[in-house]
């Protein structure tokens, strides 16, 4: 059965509680392992394949990026960097970019129309295009940079972690497709699980600070990465080390509206009240005949 | 009746009211975007895309309609020793008790006030909009710059809603008002009232 209204966690633009007779979810994650990943982009192909997206072909830009960014049409890109965390010893980092799945999902936070963003029970944040008005506000709540608007229709676009086939008992596309096992799925206890087996290898390999990168600012994402350098997340293509929703997002998005709308219905009530009070400003009739 | 007085020409009523109507509309629309509670208001504008698409070319309309009405007045919006004198009683002109007050020219310091707010205000929800203007402007500039400029943007907005609810406020309490931007006239009673100063310009008194 797929994803239903019943299992909305959580709604755009919605000041009242969604259904929760279901009770809790389990909790679901993909892990990627950086350490693991050979950068064969096997997971863009999936991807596209399976959400029928095709990017326009692109030009070659003298790097591994292709394409360069993620689009209403790619909503993963793989991203290399070469870099020497050590004098002398040459490192590719691959990291699959694309949405974190935020348990706090700054995009949701910053959406203005009613469930055109909604996070599942199981922690799966989709758009529903449908009710998409393209006015861009989740791009300034993301703190991954990962919405992308299309040019063609004005809705936004992201990673879905295949909410269709999650919901029917299915790995993600990208999962399914990965041939050396870097991409897994399962519930997020597992994940952290499986995660802390890879970090206690690569420890033993000489990767002192490997680790998982699961940033606690939005609350723990719902795709998480294994990290040989999780000291150092920005090495990978500029990782933000502790993402958070933005104070701004969250000064525009919190009580400041609630209260300006207070303070302008107060505008109104004081002019009524005004009125009844001290009258209107009459001029007198004396005035009117003198001069 | 008392005689009549011109306030204002045709050009200058209809010139104000399309900025009005321009706020007016850009006002609902930016609403329906600004908090769930207003979201009903994007059904007056032919539902959310419709909205967001509009509000823009709206107040981009209202922006070139009022620099054209802030040229026509700019002149007559100076403070003078006179509009302090006022301010300083503003507790008794609320309260109706206008005896002595002091000789105003055309406007009052209170008008003064909104159109200053707005001579600022509006520049700056038309540069901040521009930032966050999808599918136009908005991919050319940085996400910190649109986070910043959606905050402007909708704290220029809400001091803007305020001032024109003071100001549509005090053009229904003060008697005689409205008819000034409806006809273009006002009672010379009215005029000796509330601007002497420009009364006596106006009439040689
Ligand atoms: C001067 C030209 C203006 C431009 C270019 C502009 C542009 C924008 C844009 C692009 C948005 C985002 C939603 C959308 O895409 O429609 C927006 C939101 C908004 N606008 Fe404007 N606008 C202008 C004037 C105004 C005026 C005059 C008002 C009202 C007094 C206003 C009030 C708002 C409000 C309240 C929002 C919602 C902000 C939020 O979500 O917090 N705007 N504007
Ligand atoms: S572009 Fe669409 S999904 Fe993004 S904030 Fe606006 S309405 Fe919501
Ligand atoms: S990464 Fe961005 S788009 Fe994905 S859930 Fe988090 S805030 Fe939303």
């Amino acid at each position: 059965m797929a994803l239903q209204s019943l299992d909305i966690k959580a709604r755009s633009a919605t000041t009242t509680p969604s259904p929760v007779a279901r009770g809790e979810a389990i909790k679901v994650a993909k892990l990627i392992d950086i350490s693991k990943c050979i950068g064969c982009k096997a997971c863009q192909a999936a991807c596209m394949e399976w959400n029928d997206l095709r990017d326009a072909v692109g030009t070659n830009v003298g790097i591994y990026d292709n394409p360069r960014d993620l689009s209403d049409q790619s909503w993963t890109v793989m991203r290399f960097s070469e870099v020497e965390v050590e004098q002398g010893r040459l490192e590719w980092l691959i990291r699959k970019d694309g949405c974190m799945h935020c348990d706090d999902p700054g995009c949701l936070k910053a959406c203005p129309s009613p469930g055109a963003i909604v996070q599942y029970a199981n922690g799966i944040v989709d758009f529903h295009e449908e009710h998409c008005i393209g006015c861009g506000y989740c791009i300034t709540g993301c703190p991954f940079d990962i919405p992308r608007i299309s040019k063609k229709d004005n809705k936004a676009y992201k990673c879905t972690l295949c909410s269709d086939r999650v919901g029917v008992g299915l790995e993600p596309a990208c999962v399914k497709t990965c041939p050396t096992g870097a991409i897994v799925f399962g519930s997020k206890a597992d994940m952290i699980h499986h995660a802390e087996g890879r970090i206690t290898d690569l420890k033993e390999r000489g990767y002192q600070n490997a680790g998982l990168y699961d940033p606690q600012g939005v609350g723990g994402t719902h795709v998480m990465y294994v990290l040989q350098h999780a000291d150092k997340p920005e090495l990978y293509a500029n990782l933000p080390k502790d993402p958070h929703i933005s104070p701004l997002v969250s000064l525009w998005k919190g009580v400041t509206k609630p209260l300006m709308s207070l303070g302008i219905g107060l505008a109104v009530f004081a002019g009524f009240f005004h009125f009844v009070t001290a009258g209107p400003k009459e001029v007198e009739e004396e005035e009117e005949k003198t001069d | 009746m008392s005689k009549m007085i011109q306030r204002y020409t045709a050009k200058e009523r209809n010139n104000h009211w399309v900025v009005s109507i321009a706020f007016v509309l850009a006002g609902l629309s930016g609403l329906a975007l600004f908090h769930p509670a207003f979201f009903f208001l994007t059904n007056l504008f032919g539902g959310g895309p419709w909205t967001r698409i509009l509000h823009p070319f709206i107040g981009a309309v209202m922006f070139l309609s009022f620099i054209a009405m802030a040229a026509r007045f700019w002149r007559f919006n100076h403070f003078t020793a006179a509009d302090r004198q006022w301010m300083k009683r503003i507790g008794d002109v609320i309260r109706n008790r206008d005896q002595g007050l002091p000789e105003l020219g055309k406007y009052n310091a209170g008008q003064k006030y909104l159109f200053w707010i707005m001579v600022v205000s509006i520049p700056v929800l038309l540069l901040s909009g521009m930032v966050i203007w999808q599918p136009w402007f908005a991919p050319y500039f940085p996400i910190w710059l649109l986070r910043v400029a959606v905050v402007i943007h909708a704290l220029a907005a809400w001091i803007m809603i305020l001032g024109i609810v003071v100001h549509v406020y005090a053009a229904i309490w003060v008697r005689g008002t409205v008819r000034a931007m409806t006809r273009g006239t006002v009672s010379e009673a009215w005029a000796k009232h509330h601007h002497r100063a420009w009364y006596r310009e106006m009439t040689g008194k």
